[in-house]
């Protein structure tokens, strides 16, 4: 059978590139995101023009073309948040992930659309309008990143990366039908992530199997004396990870995820896949995570605070856009009013609410507080079991404009990956089974503190077992 | 009605480190705008704040000499404010757990009759932060330019308690301050070139009274002396109002050198809202008691333990000691003099009389003094062993000064060398003595000055380098035989 390379996977087309197929990859992909742009608006930039000559087909990615999130800065490249306020912001520098990629001889493609500032569950905050699902063009696909979920799905991007701060990895991987990993806090370097929730966010891959996933985190891990909040722990090699067998674990479905408000069907499909890890060999147990319910709420005081105060520095001056008026306050007024969509102004009010003088020890504080019992929770579990297992997302992908004008709504949208980045702990997004109406389910599995190598093996098995990752959208 | 001023400083120290808080940006002064910035001093999108272990082993090195207790965990929080000069919209400093905290420092205060007494006061924090960078409203017309170069260099914030009660005070504890920081090498405490600030909270009570009386933070404090006059100007300003039953308003006000006054700049109803929280890009670590007691035993000999070696070994009063050793280099150049076995006493002054006012006159700093303290010593063995007088000397410093030449070959060139030949001055005298009688029929009437006439006569006589002393002596033996 003949498929065009575009369909590759990462692993298949480093294998094509290393045999010196890499000029026809970037045709085939330059062809697909050509055809399929218009559609899906998955890419906020791309460049074709790219300078193989330095490529080396030795490499680990051996040139292999890449998207990323346009919060990731690219020395040299316009990067906005797909906000208006970054709108001609062109960084000096690489993000450590960037230097890591080209290092391991990746080519960027394009940077990939995603809510502004990384402030939604749905793509459709970007100043650059809403990425579109390749399984439904009605539909959202997920967020923040949005963009490289879609880009994935839909073939247009071999791999992507994206950043998750409260399930922006794993909520439109789920919702796409791809493969997102967020790595335990501290995995990877944040340096030139273009920071929301600075103890949330990490950088992870979005990919077409578990495979890339792990060939991708084998680049991206790893220790960055630039960032304080980087780990030191060892870097294992992922791909050994990816073993068929999952007797020895012990998977934990946590009683307050499987609540009212859980699509039926996502309910269904994720108890099923739960059922073939325990037929696969795996204990299955009921777990408890009490602190749960308060994990949203938790979540949008402490994320929104460090965004607040994250976000003060597109004040016109350095960067960016400019409202040039008279007086400074003016400038700050104009500039902020006119460069920040609606989603960012509402989180930086309530973050600068949350941390105003009176108000600091009821919310930011208590905030913490309950951020601690939560992590506390996941510890607990983990005495029990070695992994959990939950929906990664309460319903499928939802309507463009359904949830838009409902922001508690699109909040709740991620409630189940919310609680792993309160915690800090790692969790990926594979797809477990489509709805009736075909939409693809994700699930998401949470492992203790780098322990992304379990999530891998747990995954990959699964992912052969069932085959999933082979159905594609009709585009 | 009698008041009584409480004053409290907040001093910021620049530490002296080669590269910025935060980044591997050179700390340089005086380099062209922007020169010394990066991606993290800068605040650009994306960048994240590495600690500068130096700075804090600098501060930690401050937090001891002060007394102060050294936190168990090292915490930075986030100070967000919005200001053109500030290039995160947020300033990493410390809120909560300052890495200093309650210590103590002594000063010392001349009492009316020439004595001198100490009094503690308490150091209520001092804790790190990055500096902001600076406007230039000159550059250009109708705009403002900005040089982040000194964004992101570490300062070390010191408060005080309010325990100063004058601007006398004040200035004892800026000059005390200082002392310890340049002993300490953690900053050169240059004010001109901003590596020391200090702002002054001052309020006014009626005497005995012990609620405070509403404060006024007074900024633009360029010298210690202007942090005295400021004071002294807003204690008078609050007192008159207090006076005619006004109230005075918190604000902070700026002082107006030229003017010698002080004016409201804003009011503190209007003031920030810092929306204080811990900076999560700067994971808190234990300092641990070891590293505390490693830099414990780098502290150097500081200021008070000098004072205190100064009265015992070289029999300086209290006084003396505390000038010589209030600046570092002088303690320096004293010490160098006095080991070359000249008398102590006579050194210390020398150097804070004669030598002082030359080194002013020359505007020359002690350690480039064109007389150096093997030189000085030089002379004041010349005193010692009767080669001059002490009036002579006095002539032939500043000759040392200009000429760089020793004092030995100046007295040689000159002809100065004292008279001490005993026969010399007793025939001198006699015809001093003959010439004069009224002089001594005076003396003898018990007016003791008239001697002073007849030993000018003498000194007239040898242009001053007949042995004073000798001069004396001879004179009453021959008085008491008329």
């Amino acid at each position: 059978m003949n498929r065009p390379f575009y369909e590759f996977t990462l692993k298949e087309a480093i294998g094509v590139a290393r045999e010196g197929g890499l000029r026809e990859i970037l045709r085939a992909l330059r062809d697909r995101i050509q055809a399929l742009q218009p559609k899906i608006n998955a890419f906020v930039r791309y460049d074709f023009d790219q300078d193989l000559s330095a490529v080396s087909s030795q490499s680990v990615v051996a040139g292999v073309p890449l998207a990323v999130k346009d919060n990731i800065c690219i020395r040299g490249k316009e990067t906005t948040c797909a906000s208006k306020i970054l709108k001609g912001h062109t960084p000096p520098y690489d993000a450590a992930v960037i230097e890591r990629l080209k290092a391991a001889g990746a080519t960027i493609l394009g940077q990939c659309n995603m809510d502004e500032f990384a402030f939604g569950s749905s793509c459709e905050t970007s100043s650059f309008g809403p990425t579109r699902n390749p399984w439904d063009t009605t539909r959202v696909p997920g967020g923040s990143s949005g963009g490289s979920a879609a880009a994935v799905a839909a073939d247009m991007a071999i791999a992507a990366l994206g950043s998750d701060t409260g399930g922006s990895i794993r909520q439109p991987a789920s919702l796409c039908g791809v493969v997102g990993l967020k790595p335990t806090y501290g995995r990877v370097s944040r340096y030139g992530l273009i920071a929301f929730g600075s103890s949330f966010d990490q950088i992870g891959p979005l990919t077409k199997t578990v495979e890339d996933s792990a060939i991708l985190m084998n680049v991206l891990a790893g220790h960055d004396p630039r960032d304080s909040t980087s780990a030191m722990q060892p870097v294992p090699d992922y791909t050994k990870s990816l073993v068929c067998d999952v007797r020895d674990l012990r998977i934990g479905l946590p009683a307050e995820y499987f609540v009212e408000g859980l699509d039926r069907e996502v309910d269904k499909s994720v108890r099923a896949a739960a059922e073939t890890f325990r037929k696969l060999g795996a204990t299955i147990k009921t777990i408890r995570l009490p602190h749960t319910p308060y994990s949203v709420a938790v979540y949008y005081i402490v994320a929104v605070a460090e965004a607040s105060s994250n976000l003060g520095r597109f004040d016109g001056v350095q960067y960016g856009l400019r409202i040039p008026t008279k007086e400074i306050r003016e400038m700050y007024f104009e500039t902020r009013d006119e460069g920040f969509g609606v989603e960012a102004k509402r989180r930086i009010l309530l973050g600068t609410f949350v941390l105003s003088a009176g108000y600091y020890e009821a919310y930011y504080r208590k905030g913490q507080k309950v951020r601690t019992l939560i992590r506390k929770d996941f510890y607990e579990a983990f005495e029990e079991v070695d992994l959990i297992l939950t929906p990664t997302s309460p319903t499928p992908a939802f309507k463009i404009g359904e949830k838009a004008n409902d922001p508690l709504a699109m909040y709740l949208s991620d409630i189940f990956t919310i609680p792993v980045n309160l915690s800090g702990i790692p969790a990926i997004s594979i797809p477990c089974g489509f709805t009736s109406s075909g939409l693809p389910i994700g699930m998401q599995l949470a492992a203790r503190p780098f322990q992304e190598e379990l999530i891998f093996r747990a995954a990959y098995t699964f992912e052969q077992e069932t085959g999933i990752y082979k159905t594609k959208p009709k585009l | 009605m009698s008041y009584e001023s409480v004053i409290g400083l907040e001093v910021h120290v620049q530490l002296g480190t080669k590269s910025k808080l935060f980044c591997p940006c050179s700390t340089e002064f005086g380099a062209e705008p922007n020169r010394h910035t990066c991606p993290v001093c800068l605040g650009w999108p994306g960048s994240l704040p590495v600690l500068n272990e130096e700075a804090l082993r600098l501060a930690i090195k401050v937090g001891l000499a002060l007394n102060c207790h050294i936190a168990e965990r090292l915490k930075f929080d986030r100070k967000n404010y919005f200001y053109p000069d500030l290039p995160k919209a947020y300033q990493i400093s410390q809120y909560d757990m300052p890495v200093n905290s309650k210590g103590w420092l002594m000063i010392q205060m001349r009492d009316e009759n020439g004595g001198v007494h100490q009094k503690k006061i308490g150091i209520t924090r001092a804790h790190l932060e990055e500096d902001a960078g600076k406007l230039l409203h000159e550059e250009v017309p109708d705009g403002t330019l900005v040089d982040y170069n000194r964004a992101g260099i570490p300062l070390l914030e010191i408060v005080s308690e309010p325990d100063l009660s004058s601007p006398e005070e004040a200035y004892e504890y800026l000059v005390s301050l200082k002392a310890i920081l340049q002993y300490l090498e953690v900053s050169d405490c240059d004010m001109e070139k901003g590596r020391l600030r200090c702002d002054a909270n001052v309020s006014v009570r009626k005497s005995g009274e012990v609620k405070l009386g509403t404060k006024t933070e007074i900024k633009n404090l360029n010298s210690f002396r202007a942090v005295q006059k400021a004071l002294a100007y807003e204690i008078r300003r609050q007192t008159e109002i207090l006076d005619s039953k006004g109230r005075v308003v918190q604000e902070t006000r700026l002082w107006n050198e030229d003017r010698g006054q002080t004016f409201s700049m804003r009011s503190k109803e209007e003031a920030h809202d810092y929306r204080y929280f811990p900076e999560p890009d700067l994971v808190p670590f234990t300092i641990s008691r070891q590293t505390v007691e490693d830099i414990r035993r780098t502290l150097p000999e500081l200021p008070a333990e000098r004072v205190e070696r100064f009265k015992k070994d070289y029999g300086l009063g209290e006084y003396d000691a505390l000038v010589l050793v209030q600046d570092r280099k002088s303690a320096h150049y004293y010490e160098e003099c006095v080991r070359e076995k000249v008398s102590p006493k006579m050194a210390s002054n020398w150097i804070q009389s004669e030598l002082m006012a030359l080194l002013k006159l020359h505007k020359a700093a002690i350690e480039n003094s064109p007389v150096g303290p093997k030189d000085l010593a030089g002379l004041i063995r010349l005193i010692e062993n009767n080669t001059i007088s002490g009036k002579i000397a006095k002539d032939v410093l500043p000759i040392m000064f200009e000429t760089r030449k020793s004092a030995e070959d100046i007295i040689k060139e000159k002809n100065w060398v004292q008279v001490t030949d005993t026969r010399l001055i007793e025939e001198i005298a006699d015809r001093i003595l003959a010439a004069n009688p009224q002089s001594v029929a005076t003396f003898k009437a018990g007016k003791k000055q008239a001697l002073g006439h007849l030993v000018g006569q003498i000194m007239k006589e040898t242009q001053g380098k007949a042995n004073p002393k000798l001069v004396n002596e001879i004179l009453l033996k021959k008085i008491a035989k008329s």
